[in-house]
C-alpha cells in the first residue's frame, strides 16, 4: 500500500474518533423527569435543564435558601422546568449575582440523592443585552 | 427635530451598496478579454467607482459616530448604545455593540484593504477586485435596512433608524410622538474596558482581511494564473494570521482581566468560530510555503485558503443568526437577518466549490511521493494536524446547528455543548499540541529538500536529549504533581508531561535554527520564532490551566449540608470586614468598599462620603491626602462614578509582605452586576481574584425591627454584641450636603460602639433643626462593616432625653474566590514571539513580492 493511503486512513480514523466524541459528549437538553429516569438508571452524565424560579402571588422566589455566614459555598433553590415539574436544586457554589432577575435560567449537572446538583447556572436576564424599558 | 444626519448616513449606505456593484461589474468587465483599451477605460471607471464608495463608507462611519457623539437618542443606535456619561473613548466602542456598527466596521476595513490591492498589484487589480467588491456588496446589504414592497422582505438592518421606527409600540409615542429620550441605555458594561476598545477593530482586521488570499486565489483560478496566485497571496496570508491572531489573544486577555470565569479561553462558540478559521489560515500559509520552495502541495493550498475564507463566513453566520441562542455569552441579538448571511455563506461556498472545481485539472500537482526524509511531507503531516485540530473544534461548535438542521428534516434533535467543555476539548487540543509541538521542533531542520538519516538524527540529537533532560528535572522538582483536592489521572500526567517535553525539544531546536540562520540573513528567522512563541505558549497554557490551583479553599469547617461534602470543592471564602482569614500561606483581610474620585490618584473609602442627590457627585466627610498632600478638603465635591465599587482585599504573606487587590463589581442598573477580578502578577505565576457575591444593597436587605432607646447623654444602649455609649453631642450650622437657613442647625451625636474584643467604632447620626418651618430630619448613620444603622430621632428638651432608633442586619462580607495560575507569563511571551515571528515572515514575503513585481515578473 502507498505511503499516502495509510496516511489519509490514519487521518480518516482520527476525523471518525472527533465525530464520536462531540456524539458521546454532547449533553442533552432534558425535564427533570428524564433527568430522574436518568439517575434511576445509574446514569451519571450531565444534562441540561430549561426552567424557571417558582414565585408568589406577591412576586416572591420561593424554596430560595442561600446564608453566606453560615456556609457561603451551598446554595439551594427550586426550578420549575418546561413540563411544569419543580425539583429542589443544589449548587455548591455562591449564589450568583442577580440570580433573582433572571428570566430563564439553564442548569447543568444531574440528579443526585433525588435533588438535583447543579454544576454550573446560566441566567437569561432579559434586561442584560437589551432592554425595551425607556426612561421617561 | 433636525434629522438630516440619519438621511444622509442613510443616502451613503445605499449609494456604498450600489457603488460596489458597480465596481464589481467594472472590474469584472476590465478584466475581460476585449481588448486593452477597452480594458483600460473600464479600469478607469472602477477606480472612480471605488472611490465614490470608499467616499460612502467614510460617510457612513462619520454620520453615524456624530449621532452617537452628540447623543442624538432619537435614533435607535444611539439610545440602545451610549449614554449621556459616557466618556467618548467608550463611544468608539460604541460602534462595535451593535451588529450594524460591527458590519460597518467590516466594511470599513474593507475599503482600506481594497485601497492597497488597487494601489500595489496593477496586473492583478481587475480580477481581484471584481471578486472582492462582490463580497463588500454583501456586506453592504447586511445594513442597508430596506423593505423589498410587496413581498415585505426586509433586507439589511440600518444603523440609522429612528426609535419611533423600532419601537413603534411604545406608549409614550401615542402620547407625543415627537418623544426623545433623555438618556441613552448605555454601553454594556463588560465593554467599558480599554481592552474593548481596541480588540473588536483589530479582529475585525484580521477577519476581514481573510479575504485578501481568497480573492488572489479566485482570481487566479478564474484567469488561469493557477500557480501565480501564490506569491501576492502569502504575505496577506500571513498579515491575516498574525492580525487575526493578535485580536484572538486581545480578546483572550480582556476576557481573563475583566469577565469572572477565571481564566483567558472557555470555549465558549464564538471564540471557537474564530479560532477554526485561524488554524486553517497556518494551515494555508504552510501549504503556499510549501508550493514555493519545491512545488507540490498547491491544490490542498487553493483548499486551505479557500477553507479559511469560507469558515469566517461561517462563523459570521453563527455568531450573529441567533442559532447559537442559549450557547455563547457573547453573540449579537438576532436581527432577522438569518437568512440573508445564509445566502452570503452559500454564494460564496457554491461559487468557490463550482471554481475550484472548474480549474482542478490546471492546478499543477506534483505526482511523485515526497520521502520521508522531505520537508513537504512533514509539512503536510503538520497541515492534517492542524486541519483536525480545527475541525475537532468546529464539530462541537456545531451543535445548534446540527439541532436546526434535525428540525429542518423533521426529528427533534435537543443535544446541547458539552457539560465539560475545558475537559472535553482538552483530551483532543493536548494531543495535537503535542504533534505540533514535535513537528514543529523538526519540520526546521528540512532545510533542504532531502536529507538521510545520519543527517537528522545529527541535527536533532542535541535538542531531543537536552528536552529530555530538562523535562526529568521539572518532574523531579514537582511541577506535575497533584495539589490538594485536585487529583489528576495517570494518563493525563503522561499527557502533560509528554506536551511538555515536545514544546522544550522545539523551543531549543528553534533556538539552535534561529542562531544558525541569523549570522546570514536576520529577515529570513520569523519562522523559527513563531515556532519558538507557540511551543512557549504550550507550556504557559498547560501549566496555567492544568495546574492552576483555587487557594480560597474554604476550611471552615462549616458545612451547610453534609450530604454531598465528599465530592464538593469549597472553592470560595467568605471574608467579614476587618477579619482576617487565613489561605494557603496567606491572610486575608477585607478592609472595605472603595470608589474612584476624579482628581484624585487611587481609591476613595466609601464610608467617607455623603451620597447627594446625582450619583456622580459625592461629598467627602474627610480630608483625603495622597502622600500627605491634601487633594480634596472635607466637604469638597467629588466627582465619582457610581458604577464602580472596588473591594479591598490586603494579602498579608508569612513573611510579611503585603499587597493589595481590588476586585471590582460594576453595578448598571439596567444591565445588572458584572463582577470583575483583580490580578497580581508575579514572574512566575499570576494570583488572581473575584468576588462571587456580596451583600444585597442595603435598601434590600434584611433589617431587624426599629428598636427605640430614650437616653441621657452619658449612657449606654445594647446593639447586637455591641455597647453604645452615648459620648456627647455638638451643635452645628454646617452639615455637607444638605442646605441650612439662618436661623436652621444640627445637633449632631457621637456615639462610640463597642465590640466584644475591645474595638471601638464612632457613629454620628445628626438631626437637623428646621427652626423657621417647626420641623426636624434625621440623617441616619450606618456603619456596613457593622451592619448597625443609628438614628437620632428627636430631642425632648424637657427632660434632657434623646431618642434613637435602631436598625441592624448581617455584617458586611464578601465572598471571594482567588485562583493561582502558573506560569501564565510563558504564554504571553509566547504570543509575543508567535506575532513577531508572522510580522517577520510577512514582511520577508511581501519583499519578494514587490521585488518580482518590480521586474515585472507578477504573472511568469
Amino acid at each position: 500500500m502507498k505511503r499516502s493511503y495509510i496516511f489519509l486512513l490514519i487521518i480518516i480514523a482520527i476525523a471518525v474518533g472527533v465525530i464520536i466524541s462531540t456524539t458521546g459528549d454532547a449533553s442533552q437538553y432534558v425535564d427533570f423527569a428524564q433527568a430522574n429516569q436518568m439517575a434511576a438508571n445509574g446514569d451519571n452524565d450531565m444534562v441540561h435543564v430549561v426552567g424557571k424560579l417558582p414565585k408568589s402571588s406577591m412576586g416572591d422566589i420561593e424554596g430560595m435558601n442561600y446564608n453566606p455566614g453560615v456556609d457561603p459555598n451551598y446554595f439551594e433553590f427550586s426550578l420549575i422546568d418546561i413540563k411544569n415539574h419543580a425539583e429542589k436544586v443544589v449548587y455548591f457554589q455562591p449564589k450568583p449575582q442577580d440570580f433573582e432577575k433572571a428570566e430563564q435560567i439553564v442548569i447543568v449537572g444531574h440528579i443526585k440523592n433525588d435533588v438535583f446538583v447543579a454544576d454550573k447556572i446560566l441566567m437569561k436576564c432579559p434586561s442584560k443585552y437589551e432592554d425595551k424599558e425607556v426612561k421617561i | 427635530m433636525d434629522l438630516r444626519i440619519g438621511d444622509y448616513g442613510h443616502l451613503f449606505i445605499i449609494l456604498s451598496f450600489f457603488t460596489s456593484l458597480l465596481t464589481a461589474y467594472g472590474y469584472w468587465e476590465a478584466s475581460s478579454d476585449k481588448g486593452i483599451i477597452q480594458n483600460n477605460s473600464w479600469l478607469v471607471f472602477s477606480r472612480i467607482a471605488f472611490t465614490i464608495h470608499a467616499i460612502s463608507v467614510f460617510g457612513i462611519v462619520i454620520s453615524l459616530f456624530s449621532i452617537i457623539y452628540t447623543h442624538r437618542y432619537e435614533y435607535h443606535y444611539a439610545w440602545s448604545h451610549s449614554s449621556n456619561h459616557l466618556p467618548v473613548y467608550y463611544m468608539i466602542s460604541c460602534f462595535w455593540e451593535g451588529q450594524e456598527g460591527s458590519f460597518l466596521l467590516w466594511i470599513f476595513w474593507h475599503v482600506i484593504l481594497g485601497g492597497i490591492l488597487i494601489l500595489v498589484n496593477k496586473k492583478w487589480e481587475a480580477p481581484v477586485m471584481a471578486v472582492f467588491m462582490a463580497v463588500q456588496a454583501f456586506l453592504a446589504s447586511m445594513i442597508i435596512g430596506v423593505v423589498i414592497p410587496y413581498l415585505n422582505i426586509k433586507i439589511g438592518s440600518s444603523p440609522f433608524i429612528l426609535m419611533k421606527e423600532a419601537m413603534p409600540d411604545l406608549p409614550v409615542f401615542s402620547i407625543r410622538p415627537d418623544f426623545i429620550a433623555e438618556d441613552g441605555n448605555g454601553l454594556n458594561p463588560l465593554l467599558q474596558n480599554y481592552w474593548m476598545v481596541i480588540h473588536p477593530p483589530t479582529l475585525f482586521l484580521g477577519f476581514a482581511s481573510t479575504i485578501v488570499p481568497f480573492v488572489y486565489c479566485m482570481a487566479g483560478l478564474w484567469k488561469g494564473w493557477t500557480k501565480e496566485w501564490v506569491r501576492p497571496a502569502l504575505p496577506w496570508a500571513l498579515f491575516s494570521a498574525m492580525v487575526l491572531g493578535t485580536g484572538i489573544i486581545m480578546g483572550a486577555y480582556w476576557a481573563y482581566e475583566t469577565l469572572n470565569f477565571g481564566g483567558y479561553w472557555n470555549w465558549d462558540p464564538v471564540e471557537n468560530a474564530v479560532y477554526v478559521p485561524w488554524l486553517i489560515l497556518i494551515a494555508s500559509i504552510h501549504l503556499m510555503i510549501s508550493y514555493k520552495n519545491s512545488g507540490t502541495a498547491l491544490r490542498a493550498a487553493v483548499i486551505m485558503v479557500t477553507l479559511s475564507f469560507l469558515l469566517i463566513l461561517y462563523a459570521t453566520f453563527l455568531t450573529r443568526s441567533g442559532i447559537l441562542g442559549n450557547a455563547s455569552v457573547h453573540s449579537f441579538t438576532d436581527l432577522g437577518l438569518s437568512g440573508q448571511l445564509l445566502i452570503y455563506l452559500l454564494t460564496f461556498t457554491g461559487m468557490a466549490i463550482l471554481l475550484i472545481a472548474i480549474s482542478w485539472k490546471n492546478i499543477p500537482t506534483d505526482e511523485k511521493e515526497s520521502s520521508v526524509y522531505s520537508r513537504e511531507f512533514w509539512i503536510f503531516v503538520g497541515v492534517a494536524v492542524l486541519s483536525l485540530s480545527a475541525f475537532q473544534v468546529l464539530s462541537d461548535t456545531s451543535i445548534p446547528v446540527y439541532n436546526a438542521l434535525a428540525k429542518v428534516i423533521g426529528i427533534t434533535l435537543s443535544l446541547a455543548p458539552p457539560a465539560n467543555p475545558q475537559v472535553h476539548y482538552s483530551y483532543w487540543q493536548i494531543g495535537f499540541a503535542i504533534g505540533i509541538a514535535i513537528l514543529s521542533g523538526m519540520g526546521q531542520f528540512f532545510w533542504w529538500k532531502k536529507i538521510d538519516k545520519k543527517q537528522l538524527w545529527d541535527a536533532l540529537y542535541i535538542p531531543l536529549i537536552l528536552a529530555l533532560l530538562l523535562t526529568a528535572l521539572i518532574i523531579l522538582v514537582g511541577a506535575f504533581d497533584e495539589y490538594a483536592g485536585e487529583k489528576i489521572e495517570w494518563y493525563i500526567k503522561v499527557a502533560y508531561i509528554m506536551l511538555v517535553a515536545a514544546s522544550i525539544f522545539s523551543v531549543l531546536s528553534n533556538i539552535m535554527i534561529f542562531t544558525k540562520v541569523v549570522r546570514n540573513n536576520y529577515r529570513l528567522t520569523g519562522g523559527a520564532i513563531a515556532h519558538m512563541g507557540v511551543a512557549l505558549m504550550f507550556i504557559g497554557i498547560l501549566f496555567s490551566s492544568g495546574y492552576s490551583k483555587i487557594v480560597s479553599l474554604n476550611n471552615s469547617g462549616l458545612l451547610y449540608n453534609r450530604d454531598f461534602s465528599e465530592d464538593v470543592n469549597r472553592d470560595n471564602l467568605l471574608l467579614f470586614r476587618n477579619t482576617p482569614e487565613k489561605m494557603k500561606d496567606l491572610q486575608l483581610i477585607y478592609k472595605g468598599q472603595r470608589i474612584e474620585a476624579k482628581g484624585y490618584n487611587g481609591y476613595v473609602n466609601k464610608d467617607w462620603v455623603f451620597p447627594t442627590a446625582d450619583p456622580y457627585k459625592v461629598i467627602l466627610r474627610k480630608d483625603l491626602k495622597d502622600k500627605n498632600v491634601l487633594v480634596f478638603k472635607r466637604g469638597d465635591t467629588l466627582e465619582t462614578n457610581p458604577e464602580n465599587t472596588f473591594y479591598e482585599v490586603s494579602y498579608v504573606k508569612v513573611s510579611g509582605d503585603t499587597f493589595t487587590l481590588y476586585p471590582r463589581i460594576q453595578q448598571n442598573p439596567r444591565m445588572g452586576n458584572v463582577v470583575s477580578p483583580d490580578i497580581k502578577h508575579f514572574i512566575g505565576r499570576d494570583l488572581y481574584s473575584h468576588l462571587s457575591a456580596i451583600p444585597l444593597a442595603p435598601d434590600e436587605r434584611d433589617w431587624s425591627p426599629t428598636e427605640t432607646h430614650t437616653i441621657h447623654k452619658g449612657d449606654t444602649m445594647f446593639i447586637n454584641d455591641y455597647v453604645a455609649i452615648f459620648k456627647h453631642l455638638d451643635v452645628v450650622n454646617a452639615v455637607p450636603g444638605v442646605e441650612l437657613g439662618k436661623n436652621d442647625f444640627a445637633v449632631v451625636a457621637h456615639l462610640l460602639l463597642l465590640g466584644p474584643d475591645g474595638q471601638a467604632y464612632p457613629i454620628h447620626p445628626n438631626l437637623v433643626i428646621l427652626a423657621d418651618q417647626n420641623a426636624s430630619g434625621s440623617i441616619p448613620e450606618m456603619n456596613e462593616e457593622l451592619g448597625v444603622k443609628v438614628s437620632l430621632d428627636r430631642v425632648i428638651p424637657e427632660t434632657n432625653e434623646f431618642v434613637f432608633s435602631v436598625n441592624t442586619c448581617q455584617k458586611d462580607y464578601i465572598i471571594i474566590k482567588a485562583i493561582e495560575k502558573p506560569g501564565i507569563n510563558l504564554l504571553w511571551v509566547g504570543t509575543g514571539l508567535t506575532l513577531l515571528g508572522l510580522g517577520m515572515a510577512m514582511f520577508r514575503r511581501y519583499r519578494e513580492f514587490i521585488a518580482m513585481r518590480n521586474k515585472g515578473q507578477e504573472i511568469a
